[in-house]
Protein backbone atom coordinates (compact mmCIF):
# COMPACT_ATOMS: atom_id res chain seq x y z
CA UNK A 1 0.00 0.00 0.00
CA UNK A 2 0.96 3.40 -0.71
CA UNK A 3 0.94 5.44 1.92
CA UNK A 4 2.12 8.81 0.22
CA UNK A 5 -2.11 8.69 -0.65
CA UNK A 6 -2.47 9.97 2.83
CA UNK A 7 -1.45 13.15 2.07
CA UNK A 8 -4.20 13.93 -0.60
CA UNK A 9 -6.48 14.26 2.22
CA UNK A 10 -4.35 17.17 4.86
CA UNK A 11 -7.67 18.71 6.21
CA UNK A 12 -8.68 15.17 7.87
CA UNK A 13 -5.31 14.43 9.17
CA UNK A 14 -5.42 17.93 10.71
CA UNK A 15 -8.72 17.76 12.15
CA UNK A 16 -7.77 14.18 13.26
CA UNK A 17 -5.00 15.51 14.79
CA UNK A 18 -6.79 17.99 16.87
CA UNK A 19 -9.23 15.93 18.02
CA UNK A 20 -6.74 13.48 19.50
CA UNK A 21 -4.71 17.01 21.35
CA UNK A 22 -8.14 18.22 22.94
CA UNK A 23 -8.62 14.18 23.88
CA UNK A 24 -5.26 14.04 25.25
CA UNK A 25 -5.36 17.76 27.31
CA UNK A 26 -8.61 16.11 28.91
CA UNK A 27 -7.15 13.11 29.94
CA UNK A 28 -3.77 13.82 31.35
CA UNK A 29 -3.79 18.13 31.73
CA UNK A 30 -4.21 18.27 35.58
CA UNK A 31 -7.29 19.16 37.34
CA UNK A 32 -6.62 23.22 37.54
CA UNK A 33 -5.83 23.40 34.37
CA UNK A 34 -8.78 21.75 32.89
CA UNK A 35 -10.57 25.19 32.88
CA UNK A 36 -8.48 26.58 30.01
CA UNK A 37 -9.84 23.31 27.76
CA UNK A 38 -12.07 25.55 25.79
CA UNK A 39 -9.43 28.00 24.70
CA UNK A 40 -7.00 25.24 23.93
CA UNK A 41 -9.40 23.43 21.68
CA UNK A 42 -10.65 27.11 20.02
CA UNK A 43 -6.89 27.77 19.75
CA UNK A 44 -6.29 24.41 18.05
CA UNK A 45 -9.03 24.39 15.95
CA UNK A 46 -8.41 27.87 14.51
CA UNK A 47 -4.55 26.97 13.57
CA UNK A 48 -5.72 24.13 11.86
CA UNK A 49 -8.38 26.26 10.19
CA UNK A 50 -6.12 28.83 8.90
CA UNK A 51 -3.38 26.03 8.35
CA UNK A 52 -5.22 24.06 5.62
CA UNK A 53 -6.86 26.88 3.92
CA UNK A 54 -3.43 28.44 2.71
CA UNK A 55 -3.28 25.42 -0.45
CA UNK A 56 -5.12 23.10 -2.06
CA UNK A 57 -4.09 19.65 -2.52
CA UNK A 58 -5.97 18.12 -5.46
CA UNK A 59 -6.19 14.35 -6.38
CA UNK A 60 -7.63 10.99 -5.08
CA UNK A 61 -6.47 8.50 -2.61
CA UNK A 62 -7.88 5.02 -2.53
CA UNK A 63 -8.43 3.68 -5.76
CA UNK A 64 -10.51 6.59 -6.34
CA UNK A 65 -12.99 6.10 -3.24
CA UNK A 66 -11.59 9.69 -1.83
CA UNK A 67 -11.15 12.78 -3.74
CA UNK A 68 -10.47 16.06 -3.31
CA UNK A 69 -10.80 18.94 -5.84
CA UNK A 70 -11.21 22.85 -5.27
CA UNK A 71 -14.90 22.69 -4.78
CA UNK A 72 -14.60 20.17 -1.71
CA UNK A 73 -12.04 22.27 -0.28
CA UNK A 74 -14.25 25.28 -0.36
CA UNK A 75 -16.77 23.55 1.18
CA UNK A 76 -14.83 22.05 3.79
CA UNK A 77 -13.20 25.40 4.56
CA UNK A 78 -16.80 27.19 5.26
CA UNK A 79 -17.66 24.33 7.41
CA UNK A 80 -14.36 24.52 9.41
CA UNK A 81 -15.25 28.72 9.66
CA UNK A 82 -18.71 27.67 10.87
CA UNK A 83 -17.48 25.12 13.39
CA UNK A 84 -14.67 27.49 14.54
CA UNK A 85 -17.15 30.19 15.57
CA UNK A 86 -19.25 27.78 17.42
CA UNK A 87 -16.67 26.51 19.04
CA UNK A 88 -15.56 29.81 20.22
CA UNK A 89 -19.29 30.86 21.24
CA UNK A 90 -20.10 28.08 23.22
CA UNK A 91 -16.56 28.51 25.64
CA UNK A 92 -18.59 30.05 28.45
CA UNK A 93 -21.87 27.21 28.41
CA UNK A 94 -18.89 24.19 28.42
CA UNK A 95 -17.12 26.01 31.63
CA UNK A 96 -20.83 26.13 33.44
CA UNK A 97 -21.91 24.09 36.14
CA UNK A 98 -23.15 21.12 35.26
CA UNK A 99 -21.18 21.13 32.09
CA UNK A 100 -17.97 21.37 33.15
CA UNK A 101 -17.16 17.84 34.45
CA UNK A 102 -17.43 16.22 30.52
CA UNK A 103 -16.71 19.31 28.40
CA UNK A 104 -13.97 17.22 27.00
CA UNK A 105 -16.57 15.12 25.36
CA UNK A 106 -18.12 17.98 23.98
CA UNK A 107 -15.39 19.12 22.02
CA UNK A 108 -14.47 15.38 21.14
CA UNK A 109 -17.70 14.21 20.20
CA UNK A 110 -18.32 18.10 17.76
CA UNK A 111 -15.28 17.91 16.26
CA UNK A 112 -15.42 13.81 15.13
CA UNK A 113 -18.64 14.62 13.51
CA UNK A 114 -17.03 17.30 11.35
CA UNK A 115 -14.42 14.57 10.63
CA UNK A 116 -17.53 12.62 9.37
CA UNK A 117 -18.72 15.17 7.54
CA UNK A 118 -15.02 16.01 5.44
CA UNK A 119 -15.01 12.12 4.73
CA UNK A 120 -19.07 12.34 3.62
CA UNK A 121 -18.08 15.54 1.28
CA UNK A 122 -15.42 13.87 -0.54
CA UNK A 123 -16.55 10.73 -0.37
CA UNK A 124 -16.66 9.38 -4.24
CA UNK A 125 -18.18 5.64 -3.40
CA UNK A 126 -21.06 4.81 -1.42
CA UNK A 127 -19.25 2.86 1.24
CA UNK A 128 -17.26 5.63 2.51
CA UNK A 129 -20.02 8.26 2.04
CA UNK A 130 -22.43 5.81 4.30
CA UNK A 131 -19.91 5.75 6.74
CA UNK A 132 -18.64 9.27 6.76
CA UNK A 133 -22.92 10.04 7.38
CA UNK A 134 -22.60 8.21 10.27
CA UNK A 135 -19.88 9.21 11.31
CA UNK A 136 -21.06 12.37 11.48
CA UNK A 137 -24.66 11.51 12.86
CA UNK A 138 -24.22 8.69 15.99
CA UNK A 139 -22.09 11.29 18.00
CA UNK A 140 -24.55 14.19 17.00
CA UNK A 141 -27.03 11.70 19.04
CA UNK A 142 -25.13 11.74 21.68
CA UNK A 143 -24.69 15.64 21.84
CA UNK A 144 -27.84 15.97 21.58
CA UNK A 145 -28.08 14.24 24.58
CA UNK A 146 -25.78 15.98 26.37
CA UNK A 147 -27.54 17.98 29.03
CA UNK A 148 -28.17 15.25 31.27
CA UNK A 149 -30.71 16.41 33.99
CA UNK A 150 -33.00 17.51 31.14
CA UNK A 151 -34.91 14.93 30.05
CA UNK A 152 -35.99 16.95 27.31
CA UNK A 153 -32.46 16.63 26.18
CA UNK A 154 -32.99 12.92 25.78
CA UNK A 155 -36.19 12.94 24.41
CA UNK A 156 -34.58 15.37 21.59
CA UNK A 157 -32.06 12.59 21.10
CA UNK A 158 -34.36 9.09 21.11
CA UNK A 159 -36.31 11.43 18.34
CA UNK A 160 -32.86 12.42 16.56
CA UNK A 161 -31.43 8.95 16.41
CA UNK A 162 -34.57 6.93 15.54
CA UNK A 163 -35.16 9.26 12.81
CA UNK A 164 -31.68 8.82 11.93
CA UNK A 165 -31.52 5.05 11.46
CA UNK A 166 -34.91 4.89 9.83
CA UNK A 167 -33.31 7.29 7.58
CA UNK A 168 -29.91 5.57 6.66
CA UNK A 169 -32.05 2.41 6.38
CA UNK A 170 -33.97 4.02 3.46
CA UNK A 171 -31.03 5.94 1.74
CA UNK A 172 -29.01 2.28 2.12
CA UNK A 173 -32.04 -0.15 0.32
CA UNK A 174 -32.45 2.63 -2.12
CA UNK A 175 -28.37 1.83 -2.26
CA UNK A 176 -28.78 -1.55 -2.79
CA UNK A 177 -31.14 -1.59 -6.28
CA UNK A 178 -28.95 1.04 -7.55
CA UNK A 179 -25.81 -2.01 -7.00
CA UNK A 180 -27.97 -3.97 -8.48
CA UNK A 181 -28.50 -1.73 -11.50
CA UNK A 182 -24.66 -1.02 -12.04
CA UNK A 183 -22.72 -3.84 -10.23
CA UNK A 184 -20.33 -1.14 -8.28
CA UNK A 185 -20.97 1.38 -5.73
CA UNK A 186 -18.33 3.54 -6.97
CA UNK A 187 -19.42 7.31 -8.63
CA UNK A 188 -17.74 7.29 -11.38
CA UNK A 189 -18.95 3.53 -12.59
CA UNK A 190 -22.50 4.04 -11.61
CA UNK A 191 -22.73 7.46 -13.39
CA UNK A 192 -21.76 4.90 -16.81
CA UNK A 193 -24.45 2.35 -15.83
CA UNK A 194 -27.12 4.74 -14.68
CA UNK A 195 -26.84 6.82 -18.61
CA UNK A 196 -27.41 3.48 -20.29
CA UNK A 197 -30.11 1.71 -18.60
CA UNK A 198 -33.42 3.99 -17.71
CA UNK A 199 -35.90 1.72 -15.64
CA UNK A 200 -38.73 1.97 -13.53
CA UNK A 201 -36.27 0.69 -10.75
CA UNK A 202 -33.97 3.67 -11.10
CA UNK A 203 -36.32 5.68 -10.54
CA UNK A 204 -37.40 3.80 -6.99
CA UNK A 205 -34.23 3.62 -6.48
CA UNK A 206 -33.58 7.45 -6.92
CA UNK A 207 -36.68 8.19 -4.64
CA UNK A 208 -35.61 6.07 -1.67
CA UNK A 209 -32.30 8.13 -1.65
CA UNK A 210 -33.69 11.25 -2.19
CA UNK A 211 -35.87 10.68 0.85
CA UNK A 212 -32.82 8.95 2.91
CA UNK A 213 -30.80 12.10 2.62
CA UNK A 214 -33.80 14.37 2.83
CA UNK A 215 -34.24 13.17 6.58
CA UNK A 216 -31.04 14.68 7.07
CA UNK A 217 -31.52 17.88 5.19
CA UNK A 218 -34.98 17.96 6.93
CA UNK A 219 -36.98 19.16 3.66
CA UNK A 220 -40.76 18.76 4.16
CA UNK A 221 -42.15 15.42 4.50
CA UNK A 222 -39.35 14.31 6.51
CA UNK A 223 -38.83 16.92 8.56
CA UNK A 224 -40.64 16.17 11.34
CA UNK A 225 -37.88 15.50 14.16
CA UNK A 226 -36.18 18.96 13.76
CA UNK A 227 -38.42 21.20 15.95
CA UNK A 228 -38.06 18.74 19.01
CA UNK A 229 -34.75 18.31 18.68
CA UNK A 230 -33.75 21.70 18.20
CA UNK A 231 -35.74 22.35 21.00
CA UNK A 232 -34.57 19.76 23.15
CA UNK A 233 -30.70 19.68 22.61
CA UNK A 234 -28.04 22.16 24.37
CA UNK A 235 -28.04 25.62 22.78
CA UNK A 236 -24.15 25.35 21.45
CA UNK A 237 -25.26 21.61 20.06
CA UNK A 238 -28.60 23.07 18.48
CA UNK A 239 -26.62 25.45 16.46
CA UNK A 240 -23.69 23.03 15.19
CA UNK A 241 -26.60 21.15 13.84
CA UNK A 242 -28.27 23.44 12.03
CA UNK A 243 -25.57 25.24 10.21
CA UNK A 244 -22.59 22.99 9.54
CA UNK A 245 -24.64 19.62 9.67
CA UNK A 246 -27.09 20.94 7.24
CA UNK A 247 -24.65 22.57 4.78
CA UNK A 248 -22.53 19.36 4.70
CA UNK A 249 -25.78 17.34 3.85
CA UNK A 250 -26.77 19.87 1.42
CA UNK A 251 -23.50 19.75 -0.30
CA UNK A 252 -23.33 16.25 -0.49
CA UNK A 253 -27.27 15.83 -1.69
CA UNK A 254 -25.67 17.76 -5.19
CA UNK A 255 -22.88 15.58 -5.44
CA UNK A 256 -24.64 12.52 -5.33
CA UNK A 257 -27.49 13.87 -7.63
CA UNK A 258 -25.20 15.25 -9.71
CA UNK A 259 -22.21 13.03 -10.17
CA UNK A 260 -24.42 10.00 -10.05
CA UNK A 261 -27.56 10.82 -11.20
CA UNK A 262 -26.87 13.54 -13.45
CA UNK A 263 -27.69 12.51 -16.63
CA UNK A 264 -31.48 11.22 -15.49
CA UNK A 265 -31.73 14.90 -14.22
CA UNK A 266 -34.83 15.31 -16.41
CA UNK A 267 -36.09 12.10 -16.73
CA UNK A 268 -36.60 11.28 -12.99
CA UNK A 269 -35.60 13.72 -9.68
CA UNK A 270 -36.35 16.89 -11.57
CA UNK A 271 -39.91 17.28 -10.66
CA UNK A 272 -39.45 15.02 -7.36
CA UNK A 273 -37.30 18.21 -6.33
CA UNK A 274 -39.62 20.69 -7.59
CA UNK A 275 -42.17 19.68 -5.05
CA UNK A 276 -40.04 19.03 -2.46
CA UNK A 277 -38.87 22.74 -2.39
CA UNK A 278 -42.19 24.20 -2.95
CA UNK A 279 -43.23 21.74 0.31
CA UNK A 280 -40.27 22.31 2.54
CA UNK A 281 -40.32 26.19 1.86
CA UNK A 282 -44.38 26.81 2.47
CA UNK A 283 -44.75 24.63 5.14
CA UNK A 284 -41.88 25.80 6.71
CA UNK A 285 -42.73 29.06 6.60
CA UNK A 286 -46.36 28.74 7.92
CA UNK A 287 -45.46 26.57 10.79
CA UNK A 288 -42.52 29.24 12.28
CA UNK A 289 -45.17 31.71 12.06
CA UNK A 290 -46.92 29.90 15.06
CA UNK A 291 -44.04 29.26 17.35
CA UNK A 292 -43.42 30.95 20.75
CA UNK A 293 -40.09 29.42 21.83
CA UNK A 294 -37.16 30.43 19.79
CA UNK A 295 -35.50 27.24 19.48
CA UNK A 296 -38.29 25.96 18.04
CA UNK A 297 -39.23 29.09 15.75
CA UNK A 298 -35.39 28.95 14.28
CA UNK A 299 -36.23 25.58 13.22
CA UNK A 300 -38.55 25.93 11.03
CA UNK A 301 -37.02 28.38 9.94
CA UNK A 302 -34.18 26.40 9.29
CA UNK A 303 -36.40 24.08 7.37
CA UNK A 304 -37.53 26.61 4.93
CA UNK A 305 -34.08 27.92 4.25
CA UNK A 306 -33.16 24.44 3.72
CA UNK A 307 -35.56 24.13 0.86
CA UNK A 308 -34.22 27.55 -0.20
CA UNK A 309 -30.59 25.89 -0.88
CA UNK A 310 -32.05 23.07 -2.82
CA UNK A 311 -32.82 25.50 -5.39
CA UNK A 312 -28.98 25.65 -5.62
CA UNK A 313 -29.52 22.18 -6.44
CA UNK A 314 -31.97 22.10 -9.12
CA UNK A 315 -30.04 24.61 -10.91
CA UNK A 316 -27.39 21.77 -11.20
CA UNK A 317 -24.71 23.40 -12.80
CA UNK A 318 -21.75 25.28 -11.60
CA UNK A 319 -23.39 28.27 -11.03
CA UNK A 320 -25.80 26.50 -8.92
CA UNK A 321 -23.07 24.77 -6.65
CA UNK A 322 -21.39 28.05 -5.93
CA UNK A 323 -24.05 29.74 -4.93
CA UNK A 324 -25.56 26.68 -2.82
CA UNK A 325 -22.15 27.13 -1.30
CA UNK A 326 -22.04 31.21 -0.98
CA UNK A 327 -25.52 30.34 0.75
CA UNK A 328 -24.48 28.10 3.17
CA UNK A 329 -21.60 30.32 4.17
CA UNK A 330 -23.62 33.29 4.95
CA UNK A 331 -26.35 31.21 6.35
CA UNK A 332 -23.87 29.90 8.86
CA UNK A 333 -22.70 33.96 9.94
CA UNK A 334 -26.61 34.76 10.54
CA UNK A 335 -27.91 31.66 11.72
CA UNK A 336 -25.11 31.93 14.71
CA UNK A 337 -25.49 35.22 15.38
CA UNK A 338 -28.87 34.72 16.54
CA UNK A 339 -27.87 31.71 18.21
CA UNK A 340 -24.96 33.44 19.81
CA UNK A 341 -27.92 35.84 20.83
CA UNK A 342 -30.07 33.23 22.09
CA UNK A 343 -27.71 31.37 23.94
CA UNK A 344 -25.70 34.44 25.85
CA UNK A 345 -29.49 35.49 27.29
CA UNK A 346 -29.98 31.44 28.30
CA UNK A 347 -26.75 31.29 29.71
CA UNK A 348 -28.11 34.91 31.82
CA UNK A 349 -31.64 34.24 32.16
CA UNK A 350 -32.86 30.78 31.26
CA UNK A 351 -35.12 32.44 28.97
CA UNK A 352 -36.11 31.38 25.59
CA UNK A 353 -39.42 32.44 24.81
CA UNK A 354 -40.51 34.93 22.11
CA UNK A 355 -42.16 37.04 24.86
CA UNK A 356 -39.51 37.19 27.17
CA UNK A 357 -37.56 39.39 24.38
CA UNK A 358 -40.08 42.19 24.91
CA UNK A 359 -38.14 45.31 25.40
CA UNK A 360 -35.02 43.70 25.51
CA UNK A 361 -33.66 46.70 23.26
CA UNK A 362 -33.61 48.42 26.35
CA UNK A 363 -31.84 47.02 28.76
CA UNK A 364 -29.44 45.45 26.07
CA UNK A 365 -29.40 47.40 23.28
CA UNK A 366 -25.73 45.68 21.62
CA UNK A 367 -27.60 42.07 21.42
CA UNK A 368 -31.02 43.43 19.86
CA UNK A 369 -28.68 44.66 17.53
CA UNK A 370 -27.04 41.92 16.61
CA UNK A 371 -30.55 39.63 16.65
CA UNK A 372 -32.19 42.33 14.79
CA UNK A 373 -28.96 41.94 11.49
CA UNK A 374 -29.18 38.24 11.78
CA UNK A 375 -32.91 38.50 11.25
CA UNK A 376 -32.58 40.97 8.53
CA UNK A 377 -30.12 38.86 6.91
CA UNK A 378 -32.12 35.80 7.30
CA UNK A 379 -35.08 37.44 5.88
CA UNK A 380 -32.67 39.23 2.69
CA UNK A 381 -33.13 42.54 2.98
CA UNK A 382 -30.54 44.58 0.67
CA UNK A 383 -27.67 45.86 2.45
CA UNK A 384 -26.71 42.53 4.60
CA UNK A 385 -25.62 39.44 3.56
CA UNK A 386 -28.94 37.31 3.43
CA UNK A 387 -29.99 39.46 0.45
CA UNK A 388 -26.85 38.47 -2.15
CA UNK A 389 -27.34 34.95 -1.21
CA UNK A 390 -31.09 34.81 -1.96
CA UNK A 391 -30.04 36.76 -5.21
CA UNK A 392 -27.82 34.94 -6.40
CA UNK A 393 -29.07 31.35 -5.91
CA UNK A 394 -32.28 32.24 -7.81
CA UNK A 395 -30.59 33.65 -10.65
CA UNK A 396 -28.71 30.67 -11.07
CA UNK A 397 -32.19 28.25 -10.74
CA UNK A 398 -33.32 30.83 -13.58
CA UNK A 399 -30.37 29.87 -15.56
CA UNK A 400 -31.76 27.40 -17.78
CA UNK A 401 -34.69 29.25 -18.30
CA UNK A 402 -37.73 26.91 -18.71
CA UNK A 403 -41.12 27.97 -17.32
CA UNK A 404 -41.51 25.75 -14.61
CA UNK A 405 -38.51 27.00 -12.85
CA UNK A 406 -39.71 30.48 -13.20
CA UNK A 407 -43.11 29.21 -11.29
CA UNK A 408 -40.89 27.50 -9.18
CA UNK A 409 -39.12 30.82 -8.21
CA UNK A 410 -41.85 33.27 -8.33
CA UNK A 411 -43.52 30.65 -5.25
CA UNK A 412 -40.01 30.75 -3.28
CA UNK A 413 -39.95 34.84 -3.84
CA UNK A 414 -43.95 35.10 -2.34
CA UNK A 415 -42.39 32.76 0.58
CA UNK A 416 -39.93 35.26 1.02
CA UNK A 417 -42.23 38.21 1.93
CA UNK A 418 -43.89 35.44 3.89
CA UNK A 419 -40.74 34.94 5.83
CA UNK A 420 -40.31 38.14 6.86
CA UNK A 421 -43.30 38.69 8.36
CA UNK A 422 -42.23 36.39 11.18
CA UNK A 423 -38.68 37.19 11.61
CA UNK A 424 -39.28 41.05 12.09
CA UNK A 425 -42.41 39.41 15.17
CA UNK A 426 -39.05 39.29 16.44
CA UNK A 427 -37.47 42.99 16.18
CA UNK A 428 -41.05 43.77 17.08
CA UNK A 429 -40.82 42.01 20.22
CA UNK A 430 -37.58 43.64 20.90
CA UNK A 431 -37.68 47.05 20.21
CA UNK A 432 -41.56 47.79 19.96
CA UNK A 433 -43.42 45.43 22.78
CA UNK A 434 -43.75 47.13 25.92
CA UNK A 435 -42.35 44.74 29.10
CA UNK A 436 -42.48 46.11 32.95
CA UNK A 437 -40.06 43.45 33.69
CA UNK A 438 -37.33 42.96 30.33
CA UNK A 439 -34.37 40.69 30.86
CA UNK A 440 -31.81 42.21 33.09
CA UNK A 441 -29.41 44.14 31.69
CA UNK A 442 -25.90 41.97 31.68
CA UNK A 443 -22.60 41.82 30.66
CA UNK A 444 -22.36 39.10 28.23
CA UNK A 445 -19.30 36.64 28.12
CA UNK A 446 -16.18 37.86 25.81
CA UNK A 447 -15.69 34.64 24.14
CA UNK A 448 -19.99 34.78 23.06
CA UNK A 449 -19.27 38.79 22.47
CA UNK A 450 -16.12 37.69 20.01
CA UNK A 451 -18.13 35.36 18.45
CA UNK A 452 -21.28 37.68 17.88
CA UNK A 453 -18.95 40.31 16.61
CA UNK A 454 -17.49 38.06 13.79
CA UNK A 455 -20.84 36.75 12.84
CA UNK A 456 -22.53 40.60 12.45
CA UNK A 457 -18.78 41.39 10.55
CA UNK A 458 -19.65 38.22 8.58
CA UNK A 459 -23.67 39.50 7.70
CA UNK A 460 -22.35 43.15 6.86
CA UNK A 461 -19.37 42.33 4.64
CA UNK A 462 -19.65 39.12 3.16
CA UNK A 463 -22.48 40.39 0.65
CA UNK A 464 -20.62 43.44 -0.45
CA UNK A 465 -16.67 41.64 -1.07
CA UNK A 466 -17.55 39.66 -4.57
CA UNK A 467 -14.31 38.17 -4.40
CA UNK A 468 -15.76 35.68 -2.19
CA UNK A 469 -18.50 34.83 -4.67
CA UNK A 470 -15.88 35.03 -7.95
CA UNK A 471 -13.68 32.04 -5.74
CA UNK A 472 -16.61 29.92 -5.18
CA UNK A 473 -17.90 30.12 -8.62
CA UNK A 474 -14.30 29.44 -10.03
CA UNK A 475 -13.70 26.44 -7.00
CA UNK A 476 -17.21 24.99 -8.46
CA UNK A 477 -16.37 25.11 -12.30
CA UNK A 478 -13.95 21.96 -11.86
CA UNK A 479 -16.68 19.71 -9.67
CA UNK A 480 -19.40 19.95 -11.89
CA UNK B 1 -32.96 -26.59 -9.19
CA UNK B 2 -31.38 -23.34 -8.22
CA UNK B 3 -33.48 -20.88 -6.83
CA UNK B 4 -34.52 -17.64 -9.06
CA UNK B 5 -33.13 -14.16 -7.15
CA UNK B 6 -36.95 -13.56 -6.36
CA UNK B 7 -37.16 -15.81 -3.59
CA UNK B 8 -34.81 -13.73 -1.50
CA UNK B 9 -35.65 -10.23 -3.08
CA UNK B 10 -39.32 -10.87 -1.96
CA UNK B 11 -38.53 -12.11 1.72
CA UNK B 12 -36.09 -8.88 2.16
CA UNK B 13 -38.45 -6.98 1.09
CA UNK B 14 -41.37 -8.07 3.30
CA UNK B 15 -38.96 -7.68 6.01
CA UNK B 16 -38.36 -3.93 5.51
CA UNK B 17 -41.91 -3.74 5.11
CA UNK B 18 -42.44 -5.33 8.00
CA UNK B 19 -39.99 -2.69 9.63
CA UNK B 20 -41.81 0.25 8.29
CA UNK B 21 -45.26 -1.18 9.65
CA UNK B 22 -43.63 -1.53 13.08
CA UNK B 23 -41.89 1.49 12.95
CA UNK B 24 -45.03 3.31 12.74
CA UNK B 25 -47.40 1.42 14.59
CA UNK B 26 -45.16 0.29 17.88
CA UNK B 27 -45.08 2.36 21.10
CA UNK B 28 -42.57 0.84 23.06
CA UNK B 29 -38.82 2.16 22.28
CA UNK B 30 -37.34 -1.41 22.51
CA UNK B 31 -39.73 -2.41 19.70
CA UNK B 32 -39.86 0.30 17.38
CA UNK B 33 -35.78 -0.35 17.83
CA UNK B 34 -36.48 -3.71 17.08
CA UNK B 35 -38.18 -3.02 13.58
CA UNK B 36 -35.05 -0.47 12.59
CA UNK B 37 -33.21 -3.84 13.01
CA UNK B 38 -35.60 -5.55 10.78
CA UNK B 39 -35.17 -2.70 8.45
CA UNK B 40 -31.42 -2.45 8.23
CA UNK B 41 -31.51 -6.49 7.72
CA UNK B 42 -33.37 -6.23 5.03
CA UNK B 43 -30.91 -4.02 3.39
CA UNK B 44 -28.21 -6.31 3.73
CA UNK B 45 -30.00 -9.33 2.48
CA UNK B 46 -30.88 -7.04 -0.79
CA UNK B 47 -27.08 -6.38 -1.16
CA UNK B 48 -25.87 -10.07 -0.46
CA UNK B 49 -28.13 -11.46 -2.97
CA UNK B 50 -27.54 -8.76 -5.44
CA UNK B 51 -23.84 -8.98 -5.49
CA UNK B 52 -24.17 -13.66 -5.49
CA UNK B 53 -26.83 -13.30 -8.28
CA UNK B 54 -25.97 -10.50 -10.61
CA UNK B 55 -22.53 -9.95 -10.12
CA UNK B 56 -20.70 -13.62 -9.27
CA UNK B 57 -16.70 -12.70 -8.42
CA UNK B 58 -16.71 -9.78 -6.94
CA UNK B 59 -17.44 -8.61 -3.56
CA UNK B 60 -18.30 -5.06 -3.39
CA UNK B 61 -22.17 -6.08 -2.11
CA UNK B 62 -20.50 -8.31 0.62
CA UNK B 63 -18.25 -5.68 1.75
CA UNK B 64 -20.84 -3.47 1.97
CA UNK B 65 -23.14 -6.18 4.02
CA UNK B 66 -20.10 -6.50 6.58
CA UNK B 67 -19.91 -2.67 7.50
CA UNK B 68 -23.46 -2.28 7.16
CA UNK B 69 -23.65 -4.38 10.05
CA UNK B 70 -20.94 -2.85 12.21
CA UNK B 71 -22.72 0.14 11.87
CA UNK B 72 -26.06 -1.20 12.65
CA UNK B 73 -24.86 -2.35 15.67
CA UNK B 74 -22.62 0.87 16.53
CA UNK B 75 -26.25 2.45 16.44
CA UNK B 76 -27.87 0.19 18.48
CA UNK B 77 -25.33 0.72 21.46
CA UNK B 78 -26.13 4.06 21.29
CA UNK B 79 -29.63 3.78 21.15
CA UNK B 80 -29.95 1.81 24.23
CA UNK B 81 -28.06 3.79 26.14
CA UNK B 82 -30.98 6.41 25.59
CA UNK B 83 -33.58 4.57 26.11
CA UNK B 84 -31.77 3.46 29.69
CA UNK B 85 -31.34 7.07 30.27
CA UNK B 86 -34.98 7.79 29.75
CA UNK B 87 -36.27 4.69 31.89
CA UNK B 88 -34.57 6.02 34.35
CA UNK B 89 -35.62 9.51 34.35
CA UNK B 90 -39.29 8.41 32.95
CA UNK B 91 -39.60 4.78 34.92
CA UNK B 92 -42.13 4.41 31.19
CA UNK B 93 -40.81 3.60 27.70
CA UNK B 94 -44.39 3.89 26.14
CA UNK B 95 -43.28 6.82 23.45
CA UNK B 96 -47.30 8.01 23.42
CA UNK B 97 -47.22 8.46 27.20
CA UNK B 98 -43.54 9.86 27.66
CA UNK B 99 -43.40 12.50 24.76
CA UNK B 100 -43.29 16.01 26.42
CA UNK B 101 -42.12 18.38 23.20
CA UNK B 102 -45.33 18.65 20.67
CA UNK B 103 -46.33 20.95 18.62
Amino acid sequence: MDYSQFLMMPQELGLLAVVLLVFLYDLFMPKTTQRYLPLFACVAFGIYTVATSLNVVTGSAFSGMYESNQATFAIKVILNIGALIVLIQSAKWANSEFVSVRRGEFYTLLLITLFGMDFMISARHFLLFVIGLETASLPLAALVAFDKNHYESHEAAVKYMFTAIFSSAIFMLGLSFVYGIGGSLYFDDLFLAVSASMSPLLIIALAFVVAGVGFKLSLVPFHLWTADVYQGAPTAVTSYLSVISKGAAAFAFFAILTQVFGCVYETAWEWMLYALIILTITLGNLFAIRQKNLKRFLAFSSISQAGYIMLGVVACSELGLASLMLYVLIYIFSNLAAFGVIQAVEMNSGKVSMDDYNGLYQTNPKLSFAMTLAMFSLAGIPPFAGFFSKFFIFSSALQSGSVALYVLVLIALINTIVSLYYYLLVVKAMFINPNDQPIAAFKSHVSERIAIFVCVLGIILIGLASCIYAWLVESAAQFV
Amino acid sequence: MEPSILCYLIPSLIMFGCGVYGFITRRNMLAILISLELMLNAVDINFVVFNRFLYPGEFEGMFFTLFAIALAAAETALVIAIIINIFRMAKNLDISEISKMKF
